[in-house]
C-alpha cells in the first residue's frame, strides 16, 4: 500500500466515519431532522462521489448525472410496481440499467472534448428526461408514489429514516473505497494520463476510448445505487430526479469539494447543510447559497487552477 | 430513542400541562420559488394576513408557523416534510400549491399520521380511492374548476372548442374535468411542453381552426406568455379565452390590458358580496397593495379554519381524533361563502365564471358573472371508502 | 390553406431563432475569445427585460425605456465583471461555472427579493400593436416581425464588426491564438471586457425584445441559457457566423416540431399513441439535432471553416 493510497484511504474513512458519528448522536437523542439530513447527505454524496472521479480522475466534465440517479429511481419504481422490493434485486438491475444508458451513449459522448462533451452529456440527459416524463405508466411528467420500500432478504432494513442513512452510509463507504483503490491502481493511473495528454498516453499503450467508457459506465452504475436510496427517501419517483438542474447541483457538490475524491462528500454535505438551515430562516435562501458559492470560488485562490488544468 | 419515548411518553402523560406551555404548531409548506413561486407568496400572504388577525394565536392558543418552502420538487417536500413532522414536531400539516408535490408529501403525512390540510393541490387519487380521515381539502378539487369552463362553454352553447394544456398529468385532468361537462366537439387537444414559453406555434393552429372558443389551463408564466401572444395575435376579441388557474390576480399585474374580458373558472372572487369577503379584500389591499387572488382566498381561509377547529377543542391538539372532527365540521365563515367538507374531506361548494376585468382604481382583478354550480361536489367521491 | 400555416411556422420558428442568436452571439464570443464559459450570460437577458419593463413604466414610453434598460444593463454588466468575472477568467472552466452558477442564484434570489416573484408587465409598444393578415383567419403580429428584423440587422452589424474591422481582427485572432495576441501589444483584459460587454448588451437587448412576448420573471433566463448553449456548440463555438446558422435552425426545428410532429405522427402510430409521444418527442428535438450534429462534427458545424 503506497503512503498516497493509505491517506486517501484515511480521508474517506474520516468524512464517512463524521457522517457516522454524527448520526449516532442523533439516533441517541432522537433528532429526527438530522438523521434525514444525514440521509440526504448520503444519498447526494454518493452521486457526487462518483461525478468526482470522472471530473477529477478522468476530465470527464459530465453534466448528465442526474440521468444516471433517475433511472436507477425509475427501475426502482418500475420493479415495486411488480411486487419486486428485493435491494439484492433493485440493485444490481438499477446499476445496469444505468450502466447499458451509459455505454450506448458513452460511445457518442466520449468522442467528443471539452465543451461539446458536457454539452453532449447534457443532451442524452435531457432525451432520458423528457423520455421518462413521456411515461404514463410512471405517472408522467408528475411522477408517481413508489409502492413499497425496498427490503434485504425479505427484511424491511430501509422502513425508518435511520435504515435508509445506514444504507447510505454503507454504500458511500464502499464506493468511496472502491475508487480510491481504482485511483490507485492502473485504470486509475491509465484515466490520469490520457487526461493530462492523450496523445502521449496513447504512445504508451493506453487504449483512452476503453479506460475512459469503463470509468463512464461505472460511474452511472454508482450513481444509479443512489437513485435506489432516493426513491426510497422520497417514497417518489418523478421525472424532476434528471432534470439537468440535479446534473449542475451534483457538479456544485463535486468542484466545492475540490480534487480529493473524498472531497465530494465535504461538497455534498455542504450544500445540503446550507441549504436546511438557511432555509429555516428566509425563503430566500438560494441568494446565500449563491453568495457562499461565489465567495468560496473568490477565496479559494488558484490551487484548483493548477490541478484541473485551463481546460478542465 | 429512550430518551424520546420517554419524553413522548411524559407529553401524553401530561397533555393538559404540554398544551398550556407548548404553542400550536403549524406547518405551512408552500412552492416559494422558482417560476411559480408567485402562488405560494399569494397563498402565503393570505394565511399570514388570517394569523395577524388573529393576533398569532389559534383557538385562544399561541400559534407558531413554520414556513417552508417546497422548490416545487417532489422529494424536497418529502424532505422538509420531515423536518416539519420529525423535527419541529408539527400538529398540522397546511399549504402545498403542487398536485405533484402532495402525492409525494401525503403519504409521509399519512404514515406519521398527521393532519394535512391541503391549501392549493387536490389531485384526484386523496379525492376517491386514496381518501384519507387525516387530509382536508379547503380550495377545490383539482377538476373543479375545469368542470366550471366546462358548463359554462356548454351553456352559452359554443359547438367548436379548441383545448389545451401543458403535457403532464394536472394538463390531462384539466382537459377531462371540463370534457366531462362539454358534450360538443372538441376540434383539437393540444399538449404543449412543461415551462413553454412561446406559443406561436399553438395560437396559429387555433387561429387557423377558428373554433367557438379556446379552453386552457396555463399556470403561472406560461399563462401570462400565452395570454399576451393570444391577444397580439387578434384573437382574445375573436376567440372567446376560457381558462383555469391562468388568469387571476397572480398573473393580472402582468398581462393587464392583455387578460381583459377572458374567462376563468373559480370557487371565489374579490367581488363575492358577503362582509368576510369584503373585510378580507380590503386587509389584504391595506396590507400588500395589490388585490388577492384565489390563492390568497385559500390561505386565508386556512387560518379562519385552524382558528375555529382549535376553539371547538377547547385549544388541544393532542387529541387527533378530536381535532380531525372537529375541522371536518367546517367551523368558520369562509370568503367564498358557503362552504363544507365531503366525507372525502374535500369541499362542496358554489363554483362560479369570473371575467378579468380592470377596477375604476386601475388596478386588475377578476369579477364574478355567473354561478355556474351551486353545492358543487368533487366526481371522486363516489370511489372514496370513508363513511 | 395548409401552406400557408406551414409558412406561418416558419416564421414563428425563424423570429424564435432570431431571440436565440440574440443571446448566443454574446456567449459564443466571450466563449470563443476568452475561453470564459458564462452561465450568468441567461442572467444579463433576465437583467434586460426586468430593467426594460421597469423603465417603461417609470417613463411611460417604450423607446425611451429601452435606451435606459440597456444602458442599467451595460452598466451592471461592467460591475459583474469588474467584481467577479475579470477574476474568474484566469481560473479553470470548472471554477468559472461554479462561480458563474453562484451568481444566477444570487441575481435571480435578488430580483425576487426586490420585485416579488410575480411577473412584470411590459406591453407591445403602440407602434407594432397591429399585425398583417396574411389569410382571412391567419395573422402575423408587427411585434415578432420587429425583432426579426433587429436579429437580422444587428447580425449584418455584428458580421461586419467581427470580420472588416480592426477590434474584429483582435478578436477573431484572440480566439484562436491568444499569445500572438498579447504579443501584439494587444491588452487582453480591456478587449475581454469590451467584447462582455458586447455580449451583455445583446443579451440584454434580447431579453428586452422579447419580454412583451413572454413572462418576465425571475427565472426567465434559465431555460434560454440551456438553448443558447445548444446554439453554440452546435454552431460551432466561436463563430458568430455560426451562432446565426444554428439559432434559425434550432429555432425552426423546435418550432415545426411542435406544430406539426403530433399531428404527422397520428397519421403513422395512430392518435392516442401519437398524443402521448408526439409532445415528448418534439421536446427533444433539439437535443436530438444537437447530438446528431456533434456525433459527426464534435467541433460544431462552423468551426474551423474561417466563418469566425
Amino acid at each position: 500500500m503506497t503512503p498516497g493510497l493509505r491517506k486517501d484511504l484515511a480521508l474517506g474513512a474520516l468524512a464517512v466515519g463524521l457522517l457516522a458519528v454524527v448520526l449516532f448522536v442523533a439516533l441517541q437523542i432522537g433528532a429526527g431532522g438530522i438523521v434525514s439530513l444525514i440521509a440526504r447527505i448520503g444519498i447526494f454524496a454518493l452521486a457526487a462521489l462518483a461525478l468526482s472521479f470522472l471530473v477529477t480522475q478522468a476530465g470527464l466534465v459530465s453534466l448528465g448525472q442526474a440521468a444516471a440517479v433517475g433511472l436507477g429511481a425509475y427501475v426502482t419504481l418500475a420493479l415495486a410496481e411488480r411486487g419486486q422490493s428485493e435491494l439484492l434485486v433493485q440493485l444490481p438491475l438499477a446499476a445496469l440499467a444505468a450502466a447499458a444508458f451509459a455505454g450506448l451513449t458513452g460511445l457518442v459522448v466520449l468522442r467528443a472534448r471539452g465543451v461539446a462533451f458536457i454539452m453532449l452529456t447534457l443532451a442524452f440527459a435531457q432525451m432520458a428526461f423528457f423520455g421518462v416524463a413521456a411515461l404514463p405508466a410512471f405517472g408522467g411528467d408528475d411522477g408517481m408514489a413508489l409502492a413499497a420500500r425496498s427490503t434485504l432478504l425479505g427484511v424491511k432494513v430501509l422502513r425508518s429514516e435511520a435504515g435508509i442513512a445506514v444504507a447510505a452510509l454503507l454504500l458511500l463507504g464502499l464506493a468511496l473505497a472502491a475508487l480510491t483503490l481504482v485511483r490507485h491502481a492502473r485504470l486509475g493511473l491509465a484515466l490520469r494520463a490520457a487526461m493530462d495528454n492523450e496523445r502521449r498516453a496513447e504512445a504508451s499503450g493506453i487504449n483512452i476510448p476503453h479506460v475512459q467508457l469503463a470509468a463512464y459506465v461505472a460511474c452511472a452504475a454508482i450513481a444509479a445505487l443512489s437513485g435506489v436510496l432516493l426513491a426510497n427517501q422520497a417514497d417518489y419517483v418523478s421525472p424532476g430526479y434528471l432534470n439537468w438542474h440535479r446534473s449542475g447541483e451534483l457538479l456544485v457538490m463535486v468542484v466545492l469539494g475540490g480534487r480529493r475524491l473524498a472531497g465530494a462528500v465535504l461538497g455534498a454535505a455542504l450544500v445540503l447543510v446550507t441549504e436546511d438551515l438557511i432555509s429555516h430562516y428566509t425563503e430566500y435562501w438560494k441568494f446565500w447559497l449563491g453568495l457562499l458559492i461565489v465567495a468560496v470560488v473568490l477565496l479559494r485562490g488558484r490551487d484548483l487552477s493548477s490541478l484541473f488544468g485551463r481546460r478542465a | 430513542m429512550n430518551l424520546k419515548s420517554l419524553l413522548m411518553a411524559s407529553a401524553l402523560a401530561l397533555p393538559a400541562f404540554a398544551a398550556q406551555a407548548e404553542p400550536v404548531k403549524i406547518g405551512f409548506m408552500a412552492t416559494l420559488s422558482g417560476p411559480s413561486a408567485a402562488l405560494g407568496v399569494h397563498m402565503r400572504n393570505g394565511f399570514q394576513l388570517g394569523m395577524k388577525e388573529l393576533g398569532n394565536t389559534l383557538g385562544g392558543q399561541p400559534a407558531e408557523v413554520i414556513v417552508v418552502d417546497d422548490e416545487l420538487k417532489p422529494d424536497v417536500g418529502v424532505a422538509k416534510a420531515k423536518g416539519l413532522i420529525e423535527r419541529d414536531k408539527v400538529d398540522v400539516l397546511t399549504g402545498i400549491v403542487f398536485s405533484n408535490v402532495m402525492m409525494a408529501v401525503s403519504k409521509v403525512a399519512n404514515d406519521a399520521g398527521t393532519i394535512t390540510i391541503s391549501t392549493n393541490a387536490g389531485p384526484s387519487p386523496l379525492a376517491g380511492k386514496g381518501c384519507t380521515a387525516n387530509f382536508f381539502q379547503i380550495s377545490t378539487q383539482n377538476d373543479m374548476n375545469h368542470e366550471v369552463m366546462g358548463k359554462y362553454a356548454q351553456d352559452k352553447g359554443f359547438k367548436r372548442v379548441v383545448l389545451m394544456a401543458p403535457n403532464y398529468q394536472a394538463g390531462k385532468d384539466a382537459l377531462a374535468g371540463f370534457k366531462r361537462f362539454y358534450k360538443g366537439e372538441v376540434v383539437d387537444e393540444m399538449f404543449t411542453q412543461l415551462g413553454q414559453l412561446d406559443f406561436s406555434a399553438e395560437i396559429a393552429k387555433i387561429s387557423a381552426a377558428s373554433p367557438d372558443a379556446i379552453f386552457t389551463f396555463m399556470p403561472g408564466g406560461m399563462g401570462v406568455a400565452l395570454v399576451k401572444q393570444y391577444d397580439q395575435a387578434g384573437l382574445s376579441k375573436k376567440i372567446p379565452f376560457l381558462s383555469a388557474f391562468t388568469v387571476d390576480e397572480t398573473t393580472l399585474p402582468a398581462t393587464k390590458e392583455a387578460a381583459e374580458g377572458m374567462f376563468s373558472g373559480a370557487q371565489w372572487a374579490p367581488n363575492l358580496d358577503n362582509a368576510e369577503n369584503k373585510a378580507f379584500v380590503a386587509a389584504y389591499e391595506k396590507e400588500f397593495g395589490a388585490p388577492p387572488s384565489l390563492y390568497a382566498s385559500q390561505g386565508y381561509d386556512l387560518a379562519k379554519l385552524l382558528d375555529g377547529a382549535l376553539k371547538a377543542t377547547g385549544g388541544k391538539v393532542s387529541d387527533k381524533a378530536a381535532l380531525r372532527d372537529a375541522i371536518a365540521k367546517a367551523p368558520f365563515k369562509s370568503v367564498r361563502g358557503a362552504f363544507k367538507f365531503n366525507r372525502n374531506g374535500f369541499p362542496v361548494q358554489d363554483q362560479f365564471v369570473v371575467k378579468a376585468v380592470k377596477r375604476a382604481d386601475g388596478q386588475f382583478v377578476t369579477e364574478s358573472v355567473a354561478k355556474v354550480f351551486t353545492a358543487h361536489q368533487d366526481a371522486y367521491v363516489g370511489e372514496c371508502p370513508l363513511k | 390553406m395548409s401552406s400557408t400555416l406551414f409558412l406561418l411556422q416558419l416564421l414563428n420558428g425563424l423570429q424564435f431563432g432570431m431571440v436565440l442568436f440574440l443571446v448566443a452571439a454574446g456567449l459564443t464570443l466571450v466563449f470563443g475569445v476568452m475561453d470564459f464559459i458564462n452561465l450568468a450570460h441567461g442572467v444579463q437577458y433576465t437583467l434586460g427585460a426586468y430593467l426594460t419593463a421597469l423603465c417603461v413604466a417609470k417613463f411611460g414610453h417604450f423607446g425611451l425605456g429601452l435606451v435606459a434598460g440597456l444602458l442599467g444593463a451595460l452598466i451592471l454588466g461592467y460591475v459583474l465583471e469588474w467584481l467577479l468575472f475579470g477574476v474568474l477568467m484566469h481560473r479553470s472552466h470548472l471554477e468559472q461555472v461554479l462561480g458563474t452558477f453562484g451568481v444566477i442564484l444570487v441575481v435571480t434570489d435578488g430580483l425576487k427579493m426586490l420585485f416579488g416573484p410575480a411577473p412584470l408587465p411590459l406591453a407591445v409598444p403602440e407602434a407594432f400593436q397591429w399585425s398583417v393578415r396574411l389569410t382571412p383567419t391567419l395573422v402575423y403580429p408587427a411585434w415578432r416581425l420587429a425583432i426579426m428584423l433587429a436579429g437580422v440587422v444587428l447580425a449584418l452589424v455584428l458580421w461586419w464588426l467581427v470580420a472588416k474591422t480592426r477590434l474584429g481582427m483582435l478578436v477573431r485572432a484572440g480566439s484562436t491564438d491568444r499569445e500572438t495576441v498579447s504579443a501584439l501589444g494587444v491588452n487582453i483584459d480591456k478587449l475581454f471586457r469590451l467584447v462582455f460587454a458586447f455580449g451583455a448588451v445583446l443579451a440584454a437587448f434580447a431579453g428586452a425584445m422579447a419580454g412583451p412576448l413572454i413572462s418576465i420573471e425571475p427565472t426567465m433566463g434559465d431555460n434560454i441559457l440551456i438553448l443558447a448553449f445548444v446554439v453554440i456548440v452546435v454552431g460551432g463555438i466561436g463563430s458568430v457566423r455560426g451562432a446565426f446558422f444554428a439559432a434559425i435552425l434550432i429555432g425552426v426545428v423546435d418550432t415545426l416540431g411542435r406544430a406539426f410532429l403530433t399531428g404527422w405522427l397520428a397519421g403513422l402510430v395512430g392518435k392516442p399513441a401519437a398524443a402521448s409521444v408526439g409532445p415528448a418527442l418534439a421536446s427533444m428535438l433539439i437535443y436530438i439535432l444537437m447530438a446528431l450534429v456533434l456525433a459527426v462534427r464534435p467541433q460544431g458545424l462552423f468551426a474551423g471553416a474561417g466563418g469566425k
